[in-house]
C-alpha cells in the first residue's frame, strides 16, 4: 500500500534498507547466536545520520518526528528485530527529556544522542514491578544539591552499552505512584554498576541488563519535571513510543512473510510450487493482510503524534497490541510454511518467532494495553465523546 | 586539505550483455551506477577529511546524465560536485580523459590529492588515474590497498602489488588509485541525501578548460579500436578421483600429454 511517504521517509527507509542488505543481514545469526550487542552496527547508523530523526534541529537532530521513526525501526526489523531495538531504545531512553527535560538537560544531553556518540536506556522496570510500574522500590531521597539513589532496576535495555539512563525512582513511597520522579543517570556516576546480563529467548542483538544503584549520588539538576511527576513522565513516555514497538512487530512479520513467499516459490512436493497450493495461498495472504492492517493504523497513530493533537495513549496502545499479535501470529505461520527447514536455525523464520514474542510483552503487556484502550473508552464515554 | 575524487558513470556490467555479432556490449536498457571502485576512493577521501578537516570534490566527466553519480557521492558526504560535460569532450579514450579531467584538477587549484578507483569495470583499461598524475606531473601510487598516514605534506601509502606490499611515502599532492581492500564504503546519510536533492553541480566544458579540440575528445584521442572480439569459451576440464599418488601420477601424464594409464 502506498503511504505517501515524504522524499525524507523514503530516504530514511532507502537507508535503513541499505544497512540492513550490507551490515544486518550477514550478522544477524551470528549476533543471535552469542547473545552480542551490534556496537559497529550502531556506529554505522550514527554515521548515516539515523539517530537524528527523533530529537529536534536545535539539538543537533533533523526533527523528523513519530512516523520517520517508525519507518526506520520496521525496516531495520525486517531484517532482525534485536537490533532494531537496540536503536529504537535510545528513542524510548531520550523522550522523558524531549517531552519533560529542561533547556540546559535538552542542551546538555540531546547533541551526543542526535550524533550516537551516546547511547541512551529508559529504567523503570523492577523485579516486582512491571506492569504495576507504580510498585517501584528504587529510592531516591534529597540529601543537600544531590538525590542519593537504591534499587535495582531490570531487564533494561540498552543496559551496560548506554551511557545516559532516565530512571524512576521513589521519591516519597507513601504517595505510591504520585511518589515517583524521573532523574538523569550518567555512565561513571560513583554508585551506578551493572549487574545481571540476561540471557534472552529473541532480541538477542540486544543488551538486557539490571542497572544497579549503591548510595548514586545524582545531581538534583538532572531531576526531569519535577518530584513527583515520575509516573506522569513515564506513562507520557510510553504512550509516545508504542507505535515504535509496534513499528518493530510489523517488522519483523513483513521479514518473515518476505522469507515465507521466497521459500514457498522455491519449495516443491507433489511435483509442484508449494505456493500453488490454496492452503499455502490462504496463509499467506491473511499474514500479508494483516501486516497492512497494522502498518496503516500504526502510521496513523505516528501521524496523530507528529501533528501534535490530543490525547492518542488510546490509539497508540491499539497500534501496539494490534501489531504485536500480528507479528506473533505471522511469523509462526511463517515457520509452519517453511515446515522443517523453518524449525531449524539455518533460516531466519525461527528467530523472527522468537524475537516477535517479547514485543507483546514488553513497553506494557497486551493485558495492560488492553486496559489503557478499555479505560479511556469508558472515560471517553462517561464524558459524552463518544 | 583539499581533495579530489575523479569518478565514472559506468553501465551496471551485472546486467550487461553481449551483441556476439557486433562484438560489442549492449548498452541499451542497462541501468548506469557508480563505478564500484570509485567507492571505495570516495570512501578514502571522506575518510580523510573527516580525520583531519578540508573538502572533498567529485568530478565526473561524462553526458549531463553523469550528474546522478556525483548526486550519489554528495549523498555520500561529498561537499562538491563538478561535471565535465561537452559535446567536445565525446569520444574521449584514457588519454584524453585523464588530460580533461587534470586540467579540472588544475582550475580548482590547492588540490592536496586526487584518489580515483582502481580501474572502471566498463573499460578496466586502470589508464586514468595514472594518466591524471602524468598529466599534472604529479607522483602517482597505484593499487592502493591501504593508506597509512596523512599529513599535509605526504601519506604513506600501502600497495598491493603481486610480489607482496610495497610501503611507499609519496610527497603532496599526488594522485593514487585505491583498491577495494582499503575501505567499507559508508552508506548515505540522511542529510547527505536530503543535501542531494536539492545539489545542482558545477558544470565546465571545454572552453572552462581552455582545451582545444586536438587536446581532449575523439581528436585528442590516440586509441583507434581496430576490432573487438569475445574470447572463445573454454572447455570444462575434467574431474578425476583417486589416493594422492593415483592423481599425481594422472595430472603427470595430462601435464606431459602422456597417453593415461587408465
Amino acid at each position: 500500500m502506498d503511504y505517501m511517504l515524504s522524499e525524507d521517509l523514503m530516504a530514511i527507509r532507502d537507508i535503513c534498507a541499505e544497512i540492513a542488505a550490507k551490515h544486518i543481514r550477514p550478522v544477524r545469526a551470528q549476533l543471535d547466536e552469542e547473545n552480542r550487542f551490534p556496537r559497529e552496527i550502531m556506529g554505522v547508523l550514527a554515521q548515516s545520520d539515523l539517530f537524528t530523526i527523533y530529537i529536534p534541529e536545535a539539538y543537533g537532530g533533523t526533527g523528523m518526528g513519530s512516523l520517520a521513526l517508525c519507518v526506520a525501526t520496521e525496516e531495520l526489523s525486517r531484517a532482525c528485530g534485536g537490533i532494531a531495538v537496540s536503536y529504537a531504545a535510545n528513542a524510548l531512553g531520550a523522550m522523558p527529556i524531549l517531552l519533560f527535560g529542561t533547556e540546559e538537560q535538552k542542551q546538555k544531553f540531546l547533541p551526543p544522542l542526535a550524533s550516537g556518540e551516546k547511547l541512551c536506556a529508559f529504567a523503570l522496570t523492577e523485579s516486582e514491578a512491571g506492569s504495576d510500574a507504580a510498585g517501584i522500590k528504587t529510592r531516591a531521597v534529597r540529601d543537600g544539591d544531590h538525590y542519593v539513589l537504591n534499587g535495582t532496576k531490570q531487564w533494561i535495555t540498552n543496559g551496560g552499552e548506554a551511557q545516559i539512563y532516565t530512571v524512576i525512582a521513589m521519591t516519597d513511597p507513601t504517595r505510591g505512584a504520585r511518589g515517583a520522579t524521573a532523574f538523569i543517570v550518567e555512565e561513571g556516576t560513583p554508585g551506578f554498576t551493572y549487574g545481571k546480563k540476561e540471557d534472552k529467548m529473541g532480541i538477542r542483538a540486544s543488551s538486557t541488563r539490571e542497572l544497579v544503584f549503591e548510595d548514586c549520588r545524582v545531581p538534583a539538576e538532572n531531576l526531569i519535571s519535577r518530584e513527583g511527576m515520575g509516573f506522569m513522565v513515564a506513562m507520557k513516555t510510553l504512550d509516545n513510543s508504542r507505535p515504535g514497538v509496534a513499528a518493530q512487530a510489523i517488522g519483523i512479520a513483513q521479514g518473515a512473510l518476505d522469507e515465507a513467499l521466497v521459500y514457498a516459490s522455491g519449495r516443491r512436493q507433489f511435483g509442484q510450487r508449494i505456493d500453488s497450493f490454496q492452503g499455502i495461498q490462504f496463509m499467506l495472504a491473511d499474514m500479508a493482510t494483516s501486516i497492512e492492517a497494522a502498518r496503516a493504523l500504526t502510521y496513523s497513530v505516528a501521524r496523530m503524534i507528529d501533528a501534535g493533537k490530543g490525547r492518542f495513549e488510546k490509539e497508540s496502545a491499539m497500534a501496539k497490541v494490534f501489531a504485536s499479535d500480528v507479528a506473533m501470529k505471522v511469523t509462526t505461520d511463517a515457520v509452519q510454511i517453511l515446515g522443517g527447514y523453518g524449525y531449524m536455525k539455518e533460516y531466519p523464520v525461527e528467530k523472527m518467532m522468537r524475537d516477535a514474542k517479547i514485543t507483546q510483552i514488553y513497553e506494557g503487556t497486551n493485558q495492560i494495553q488492553r486496559t489503557v484502550i478499555a479505560s479511556a473508552l469508558i472515560r471517553e464515554t462517561a464524558a459524552g465523546k463518544r | 586539505m583539499k581533495f579530489v575524487v575523479a569518478v565514472k558513470q559506468v553501465p551496471d556490467t551485472a546486467e550487461v550483455r553481449i551483441d556476439h555479432e557486433r562484438g560489442t556490449l549492449i548498452r541499451d536498457g542497462v541501468p548506469s551506477i557508480l563505478n564500484p571502485f570509485d567507492t571505495y576512493a570516495l570512501e578514502e577521501a571522506l575518510k580523510w577529511r573527516d580525520t583531519l578537516g578540508g573538502t572533498v570534490t567529485v568530478i565526473t566527466m561524462g553526458p549531463p546524465q553523469a550528474e546522478a553519480v556525483l548526486t550519489e557521492a554528495i549523498s555520500m558526504g561529498a561537499d562538491e560536485g563538478i561535471l565535465l560535460t561537452d559535446r567536445a569532450f565525446a569520444g574521449s579514450d584514457t588519454w584524453a580523459t585523464s588530460h580533461t579531467i587534470a586540467e579540472a584538477v588544475r582550475k580548482i587549484t590547492g588540490v592536496d590529492a586526487v584518489f580515483c578507483g582502481k580501474q572502471a569495470i566498463d573499460g578496466d583499461t586502470a589508464q586514468t588515474g595514472p594518466g591524471i598524475a602524468a598529466s599534472l606531473d604529479w607522483p602517482q601510487v597505484t593499487f592502493v590497498g591501504r593508506v597509512r598516514e596523512m599529513t599535509d605534506r605526504s601519506m604513506v601509502c600501502e600497495r598491493y602489488v603481486e610480489t607482496g606490499i610495497q610501503v611507499l611515502r609519496v610527497t603532496l599532492p599526488a594522485v593514487i588509485t585505491v583498491l577495494k581492500d582499503a575501505n567499507v564504503p559508508r552508506i548515505p546519510s540522511l542529510r547527505g541525501k536530503m543535501r542531494a536533492r536539492t545539489f545542482k553541480p558545477v558544470a565546465w566544458g571545454a572552453l572552462d578548460l581552455g582545451l582545444t579540440p586536438g587536446e581532449t575528445g575523439l581528436e585528442g584521442s590516440p586509441t583507434k579500436v581496430v576490432t573487438t572480439a569475445t574470447p572463445e569459451a573454454r572447455a570444462g576440464g575434467s574431474i578425476h578421483r583417486g589416493t594422492p599418488g593415483e592423481l599425481a601420477s594422472i595430472m603427470a601424464d595430462l601435464l606431459l600429454g602422456r597417453e593415461g594409464t587408465r
